[in-house]
Formats: C-alpha cells, sequence, structure tokens
C-alpha cells in the first residue's frame, strides 16, 4: 500500500466527516446559535458584559456583524447553510489528510494492532489532542461572548494549547513504543497515558484562564457548548469509521489479489 | 500491544502481516498534505480575527458558524 492509497482514502472520508459533521452542526447547533445572536442584537447596546469604553464587540456592524447588518454581505441563511458546510467540510478534508498519512507512517507499526486498529486509534487519539482536551480548556464560545480586544491573546492562547496538546500526544506515542519491550505493552500504554494527562494537565494550570461569559444565559451558553461539542465528536467519528472501512476494504482486496 | 513475547497457543492462526509504508516515500506527501492541511485550517480557524490575510470580513462571515461550532475563537 502506498502513501497515496491511505491519502486519497482520508480527503474522501474527511469529505464524508464534513457533510456529517454539517448535518450535525445544523441541527443541534444552529438554534442556540441563532439564540445567541438574538440576545447580542437586543442586549449588546445597553448590557455588555464589561460596562468599560473600550470593550465592546463590534456588534455595529463594523468587525464583527452576523450578516444581517451585512457587515461581509453574507445572510444568517447562507452562513447556517454554505458557510457551516464549507467550514466543516475544509476541516474534515483537512484533518482526514493529515490523519490519513499519520496511519500510513504507524500502519504495522504500533504493536500488533491491524491496519483497523492504528487507524481508528490515530483518529481516536487525534480526537483526544486536536478536539477534547483543547475545548476542556477553552471552551467553544458562542457569539455574544468575547471581547473583541481579547481575541488576539484567546486566539494565541488556544492554538497554543492545540499544540501542546498534540505534541505531547505524539510524544507520548513514540514514548510506548519505546517502553513497551521493556514494560510490556499494558504497562507502556499506561505510563503514555499518564504522561500525556500530566503534561497537558501542567500547560492547562500555566496557561491563561478565558471567562468573558458576563450576564450571557447559562442555558444558552450550555446548549451551545454541548451542540459544538457534538459537532466536533460527529466529525471525528465519521472521519474514523469511514476511513478504517476504506482502508480495511483496500487492504482485503490487494490481499486477496497478492 | 500487549506482551508480544507470549508464546504463540499452538494451533493457533499466525496474524496476517500488517501493510507497511515505506517512510522516504511518506515523508515528501507528508510535508505537502501537512502544509496544505495547516493553510487551510487556518483560513476556516482564525483568518480574519486575530490575523487578516487577506484583509477583510468576507472569510470570517463565511465560515462563521462552524468557527464557533468547531470550538475555535472566533471574535
Ligand atoms: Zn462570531
Amino acid at each position: 500500500m502506498t502513501a497515496r492509497s491511505f491519502l486519497v482514502r482520508g480527503l474522501l472520508a474527511g469529505l464524508i466527516a464534513g457533510a456529517f459533521a454539517f448535518v450535525v452542526g445544523y441541527t443541534v447547533g444552529e438554534p442556540p446559535i441563532d439564540d445567541a445572536i438574538a440576545l447580542e442584537a437586543t442586549a449588546a447596546p445597553a448590557a455588555a458584559p464589561d460596562p468599560t469604553a473600550g470593550h465592546t464587540h463590534d456588534h455595529a456592524g463594523t468587525a464583527h456583524s452576523h450578516g444581517d447588518d451585512a457587515g461581509g454581505g453574507i445572510s444568517r441563511t447562507t452562513q447556517k447553510t454554505w458557510g457551516l458546510a464549507t467550514a466543516t467540510i475544509a476541516v474534515g478534508v483537512a484533518l482526514g489528510g493529515i490523519v490519513a498519512l499519520v496511519a500510513a507512517g504507524v500502519a504495522g507499526r504500533l504493536g500488533r494492532l491491524s491496519l483497523v486498529g492504528s487507524t481508528a486509534l490515530v483518529t481516536a487519539l487525534g480526537f483526544v489532542a486536536y478536539s477534547l482536551l483543547p475545548f476542556l480548556k477553552y471552551p467553544a464560545a458562542p457569539p455574544a461572548v468575547g471581547s473583541a480586544n481579547t481575541i488576539g491573546s484567546r486566539t494565541a492562547s488556544y492554538f497554543a494549547f492545540v499544540l501542546i496538546s498534540v505534541v505531547a500526544m505524539v510524544a507520548v506515542v513514540a514514548l510506548a513504543g519505546a517502553l513497551a519491550p521493556r514494560l510490556g505493552g499494558h504497562q507502556a500504554v499506561v505510563a503514555a497515558g499518564t504522561a500525556y494527562v500530566a503534561v497537558v494537565a501542567v500547560a492547562a494550570l500555566a496557561m491563561p484562564t478565558v471567562n468573558e461569559i458576563g450576564a450571557f444565559p447559562a442555558d444558552v451558553l450550555w446548549e451551545f457548548r454541548l451542540s459544538a461539542l457534538l459537532t466536533q465528536t460527529a466529525l471525528w467519528a465519521a472521519l474514523g469509521v469511514a476511513l478504517t472501512w476504506l482502508l480495511g476494504r483496500l487492504e482485503s482486496r490487494s490481499r486477496a489479489t497478492a | 500491544m500487549s506482551h508480544t513475547a507470549a508464546a504463540p497457543l499452538t494451533g493457533a492462526p499466525t496474524l496476517p502481516d500488517v501493510p507497511t509504508v515505506d517512510l522516504r516515500e511518506l515523508a515528501p506527501w507528508a510535508l505537502f498534505v501537512g502544509l496544505l492541511s495547516l493553510l487551510v485550517l487556518f483560513f476556516v480557524s482564525a483568518d480574519q480575527g486575530a490575523i487578516s490575510i487577506p484583509a477583510g470580513t468576507a472569510i470570517h462571515e463565511w465560515v462563521h458558524d462552524g468557527r464557533h461550532l468547531l470550538g475555535y475563537p472566533c471574535h
């Protein structure tokens, strides 16, 4: 099997995953986003979470309108449909390509895991490192939450945390591989898992906390965050299922002809 | 993954070899796809928020709902 055969299947699986994430995001995520934008539209002028003058959200239609103000000339309907689909499919295909090539690199090299097993593991660990742990430290924020003044530092913190989490995950998998001959597979996996949790916990404690929720209603916040987590879980789960299925088929076909 | 040293039971079926990919063949693909994927992720996740290349809000507005739901800081 070639790198190209992995990549093609990864991109296809990513496309499927992105489309599935769109369906989930549209169904469960758009209602709370609409609620948040409605709150933002009514509450923004009078009740911004921070009353200081510099803390505006630019909701007047300059930097961050939500379509209806004709900021980018993009309507809410377009943002909810084609816009959301573009985002989930683009991210799905990008992650699919990366995951497939990582799966190609570790195939046959992770203990005695089968191709399907190692590919499923790569996808699961990718979800934990890229989406789940960053979500626990910096949970998704709905429209109307977050100050325009801190977007720079929040973006930097978020991606720094993602980087630490992903690099730590790659490192502990390599660690598990190095320890396995001496400790045995089970102990090596426990040691690696502990090391990952330790590194990410230290990073989470050391890095700045973001709390700009203000008076945003808790029920809408909860609904939004749950839907964001569901959307990301749907993307990774569909990516894992589609990619392992496509690679498993390829493997059995090449075995049959070999 | 566990206890690879354990002796196989007599009569146990031998596991088929898992296909491997030559890492030298993989490297250029990984570099190219890695960079391209990071570029795509950047446009969806962060462009025209903290950093703007190109300037404007069109990309930000287009992927806006996805940016929120996929957990990236939007605004
Ligand atoms: Zn937004």
